[in-house]
């Protein structure tokens, strides 16, 4: 095939498209069939593009493509992540203890990662893994700016947490 | 800057939303305050950690080969055609024969198997929509969300209409893509049928008067008005479709 836009403009994120497809499903095999299908669907919808950020554009054809998929196969992990939005409270997780997370090692910062709710998972990666501003953020997961500024302090919340009870944890032992 | 409002705006400020001023009143607070101090700290340590490598996924080789393969099937029908009419491979002849025919029956034959052409794009459209549980990106019953729905995404503002009391409940909106563009896709039922209606911009000014085609199980019916092209695809029976285009026109028309 000869390279067209698209080998020239989606191609190169496929790592991108990839990488927020396996964090949102979970699962090597789940990811690469939501990228292929997200792919094919960028594809048809070529013309849409109008060129500034492909990667964004990319990014949220595949948040998408993730979501449909998880609602077919995985129904209960999108309303899961709806309720614990709501019943979380942000502030008293906040403390200094959390400062142990340092100790906190790849594989225990995976786990916590993966035990987000879907909401604010997708938040923290397309933030701090993908590097993506609010203003991209909000474009790609279709949400306010405001609802990505919630979301995230959130997720470091609980990371933090997480992390840093379980950290407090190692260095007891 | 007092305590809360600085603990309000770390977040902001890690991720580098934030102006210079608001930046550097921070930095001066963090730097006097030991308390929000500590949470700074945590905070960047935290986006550290999740920075380390190997949190990172990138596609495996297969899957860069998986998705070229499956784009290369979707482009397969344009790279046949492309091969087919190469200069290199149509001999002078043949060209010379297409040139006398499409002089004589271009016209009535081009419009023809445009309309064809359009009828397979909108029957596939469908078949995928039902295919890949892909109906609706945005999902409502009220004219009024999935409307607006489609402004800033389409070169063009779509009728939309409920039909609900007539029995075709609006299901939702989304984009599609046919005769090279993208095009609004609304997504009605009818029982447990299921009826797109494509619309976008006609190029010529000519209203058309409705036109049916079956294909594949499926009917399709269209027209155009004021400009646009409507066209209605279902397995819902002849009849029926022709009612609810009857309600689309009686009712798209000027609003």
């Amino acid at each position: 095939m000869p390279a067209g836009p698209f080998d020239q403009v989606v191609l190169p994120h496929l790592d991108a498209a990839y990488n927020l497809a396996r964090w949102l499903t979970r699962s090597d095999a789940d990811a690469e069939d939501v990228v292929q299908e997200a792919c094919v669907r960028a594809l048809r919808f070529f013309g849409g593009y109008r060129g500034d950020n492909a990667r964004g554009w990319l990014l949220a054809i595949v948040r998408n493509s993730c979501y449909d998929f998880l609602r077919r196969h995985r129904p209960q992990e999108l309303t899961d992540a709806f309720d614990e939005e709501i019943h979380t409270a942000v502030e008293d997780t906040q403390t200094p203890e959390a400062l142990l997370l340092r100790r906190a090692d790849r594989a225990m910062v995976r786990q916590a990662l993966e035990t987000l709710p879907l909401a604010w998972r997708e938040v923290i990666i397309l933030r701090e893994l993908e590097g993506l501003s609010y203003t991209q953020i909000a474009d790609v997961a279709g949400i306010k700016i405001g609802t990505v500024m919630s979301r995230l302090a959130r997720a470091r919340a609980r990371l933090q947490q997480l992390l840093g009870s379980d950290a407090t944890r190692e260095v007891a032992r | 800057m007092n305590c809360s409002e600085v603990r309000s705006l770390v977040h902001a400020h890690l991720d580098g939303e934030l102006d210079l001023v608001r930046q550097v009143e921070i930095d001066d607070h963090v730097r006097q305050c030991e308390a929000c101090q500590a949470i700074y700290e945590s905070q960047r340590a935290l986006s550290s950690a999740l920075k380390t490598d190997g949190l990172y996924f990138t596609a495996p080789a297969s899957l860069q080969r998986r998705v070229r393969a499956a784009v290369r099937s979707m482009a397969e029908p344009s790279r046949w055609w492309s091969r087919a009419f190469s200069p290199q491979r149509l001999a002078l002849a043949g060209a010379a024969a297409i040139v006398i025919v499409a002089a004589i029956a271009g016209p009535i034959v081009s419009r023809r198997s445009h309309d064809d052409q359009i009828a397979q794009q909108v029957v596939s459209a469908h078949i995928r929509s039902l295919m890949a549980s892909h109906l609706t990106d945005v999902l409502s019953s009220d004219q009024h969300t999935v409307k607006p729905w489609f402004a800033g995404k389409l070169d063009f503002s779509p009728p939309v209409v409920d039909l609900k009391d007539q029995g075709f409940p609006l299901v939702g909106g989304r984009l599609d893509y046919v005769e090279n563009r993208p095009i609004a896709a609304l997504a009605y039922r009818s029982g447990q049928h299921v009826i797109n209606l494509f619309v976008w911009p006609s190029t010529s000014s000519a209203d058309v008067g409705e036109s049916f085609v079956g294909r594949q199980g499926y009917n399709a019916l269209s027209w155009t008005r004021d400009r646009t092209n409507f066209w209605a695809v279902s397995d819902l029976n002849a009849t029926e479709l022709r009612q609810f285009a009857q309600l689309v026109q009686d009712r798209s028309s000027g609003g």
